[in-house]
């Protein structure tokens, strides 16, 4: 018997390992001989641990296991779900960047090559360097670490670059709650990262890669330390990538617990072994980044996809999504939802599909209250709201933004004055210092908001005006981005902020 | 307390396995951390010999960042997101359960050094919240009867 049982951190978090284990004592105790392949996951998170078996018919699906039930794997039970593929989770995708994710070995380059891996270096390195610039332009690809800035000219200024270095950064640092598309594929399809840089590499003219990986992702880091030294022995990273005499190789790099440092520039002072404080720009990165040298940095899922485009071409990735906003994009579902994970689709779902018809409503079964999108520095949506097609401009026109595609979901005991304040704790912790308006705003965000909770009216200008301040004289996200869930909480959600008054006052 | 000879001679090893790494000193306190459980104040005038930077510069990289300790932590160290999205599934409920049966604060170790507990933003496990980890060991999924087992886990 074939099966395969997660190695991705969700899974292993609820229990992988002890299903793992279990599995085998089971197939020992009936004499079946068991091939057990860690996958990555499927992103069908309140599923895992997702067993699958191999089958004349597919691969059937049994979750969410437990140690106890294993027997289930062997003689059917309520655990079973029948074709994985035929899940309706799975049916309704549009898995570009995350085809391979959950289904292969992660650290298996015959897995990755019967499934396309390769390909899209392949084509690459047969086109000129003008020519891959044009295809990662036509794409459409934009910064999926929720910049949206577009890639390929992002890419063309570095190699348009004269200097003596040049390098690729991966900014791996997703710290935003709500978020695990780039753990996830780095854990469960590495070397489609690793592809990408490499295609960035030798457009660009880096001969050197980071991944800046945080350090709350232990597994993560193990796989993708890994999957470096099995890309190597592929030929994909060294002094002749695939034989083409051009060299390009990666090191990964670990965080040490700054939120800040997934701010592209204070990322590259940490990087260079400095205190993360952001940079002003300009110099932009792309001119000046790592120690001063021409400098592509991006984030996981935008370099995950790179070789998908270049396997389909740029017009097949580009034919997905809405306005500006083209392709495919990793939703993550999380928080308070009966059926939390990630969703890849094209770009244009309304929150009200996501939540209600996708993720099930809420997994305490009470009504939705808000939902914030795009991490920490992203606003809550309420109801009224769910409409709005996911797009970068169509969130930014509702004051709020998608930033890394995660959906945190809150019933309706969430108290929204609660979270605004949260939102300025946050910011207070890991502000790095170097502009006033975070720095300082983030802690009278804080006092303010107990102005207000205390009954304190007259403080509610004062708040908007602040996040007026933070909004406009912050040198990065950070500050700039705190005034979003703030302000969409006190507009969405004025009978919040309307406390009365203390019996002392 | 680490012999000064000692404590030198083992931060000489990190430099050297080290040297030729670009902008090093996150790795080298990674690998300080990883050898001693902490950076102890007395490897910052060491390292920064070793990597031709100031005092003051290895002591403000030190300070900047949270995984940095500048003393040992508890045998366990439990840590509990307080992120949004284990927030929308009861953390802040839990993270005081466990404050008040430890009888710790955040960052606090107990009396008798079994354990450490610590905040935690995000350890991208959103979809499975709330989330924990204790040690290297991640648990997604908590609720009272799991946080339970891990305060005997680590307490032991």
């Amino acid at each position: 018997m074939k099966a395969y049982v997660p190695a991705d951190a969700a899974a292993r978090a609820c229990g992988a390992d002890a299903v793992v284990a279990a599995l085998q004592a089971e197939a020992a105790r009936r004499g079946v001989t068991l091939t057990l392949v860690r996958n990555g996951s499927r992103g069908m998170v309140w599923l895992e641990p997702l067993v699958e078996v191999e089958t004349a018919e597919g691969r059937i699906g049994f979750g969410p296991m437990t140690a106890v039930e294993v027997a289930q794997v062997f003689d059917g039970g309520p655990l079973a779900l029948g074709r994985v593929d035929d899940l309706p989770w799975m049916k309704a995708q549009t898995r570009l960047t995350f085809a391979r994710c959950g289904v292969i070995d992660p650290l298996s380059v015959a897995d990755y090559r019967a499934l396309g891996g390769f390909a899209g270096l392949r084509r690459a390195l047969q086109m000129t360097v003008e020519e891959r610039l044009v295809e990662v332009t036509d794409s459409g690809l934009r910064g999926r670490g929720g910049a949206g800035f577009p890639t390929g000219i992002k890419w063309r200024t570095v190699a348009g670059a004269k200097a003596d270095r040049k390098y690729i950064v991966c900014n791996a640092d997703e710290g935003d709650s709500g978020t695990f598309a780039d753990r996830m594929i780095m854990e469960g399809d590495p070397l489609s990262l690793i592809e990408g840089m490499t295609i960035a590499g030798v457009t660009v003219g880096a001969t050197k890669g980071f991944v800046y990986l945080r350090s709350e992702y232990p597994d993560a880091i193990a796989v993708m330390t890994r999957a470096v030294q099995v890309a190597r022995g592929a030929g994909m990273l060294g002094a002749s990538v695939l034989g083409s005499g051009q060299a390009f190789d990666i090191e990964i790099r670990v965080g040490a617990g700054a939120y800040v440092c997934g701010e592209e520039t204070s990322l590259l002072n940490s990087l260079e072994g400095k205190r993360g404080v952001v940079r002003a720009k300009p110099p932009l990165p792309a001119l000046e980044g790592f120690m001063g040298k021409p400098t592509v940095v991006n984030n996981v899922i935008s370099l995950a996809t790179i070789p998908v485009i270049f396997e389909r071409g740029a017009a097949a990735y580009a034919a997905h999504g809405i306005g500006r906003s083209r392709g495919t994009i990793p939703l993550q579902i999380a928080g308070n939802v009966a059926r939390g994970g990630l969703f890849e689709a094209a770009f244009g779902m309304s929150l009200r599909e996501i939540v209600d018809d996708l993720a099930g409503g809420t997994a305490t079964g009470r009504p939705v209250k808000a939902v914030q999108v795009g991490g920490p520095l992203g606003a809550y949506f309420p109801r009224e709201k769910f409409d709005v097609p996911f797009g970068y401009e169509e969130y930014a026109g509702q004051g709020g933004l998608i930033g890394h595609a995660g959906i945190v979901v809150f019933d309706d005991t969430a108290d929204m004055l609660a979270q605004a304040r949260f939102a300025f704790e946050f910011c207070a912790v890991e502000s790095c210092g170097k502009c006033t308006p975070c720095r300082i705003g983030a802690v009278r965000g804080v006092e303010t908001v107990d102005r207000i909770a205390r009954g304190d009216a007259d403080a509610i200008p004062l708040l908007t005006d602040l996040c007026d301040t933070m909004k406009a004289g912050s040198l990065c996200a950070l500050g700039g981005f705190t005034p979003y869930p703030v302000m969409s909480a006190l507009t969405h959600f004025p009978g919040d902020f309307a406390r009365a008054k203390e019996a002392a006052e | 307390m680490t012999d000064s000879s000692v404590l030198s001679g083992r931060v000489g090893d990190i430099l050297a396995d080290h040297r030729g790494v670009e902008g090093a000193l996150l790795p080298v306190l990674h690998a300080v951390q990883a050898e001693f459980g902490h950076v102890p104040q007395d490897v910052v005038p060491v390292l920064a010999e070793g990597l031709g930077l100031t005092r003051a510069e290895v002591h403000g990289v030190i300070s900047f960042y949270h995984d940095f300790r500048e003393a040992p932590a508890g045998r366990h160290v439990l840590r509990l997101c307080r992120a949004e999205a284990c927030q929308a599934m009861g953390a802040d409920r839990l993270a005081e359960v466990a404050q008040e049966r430890l009888g710790l604060d955040w960052h606090e170790t107990s009396a008798d050094g079994a354990v450490t507990l610590e905040p935690v933003f995000c350890l991208g496990l959103c979809a499975c919240a709330p989330a924990a980890q204790v040690d290297g060991r991640l648990v997604g999924r908590l609720d009272e009867a799991r946080l339970n087992a891990l305060l005997a886990e680590v307490r032991a």
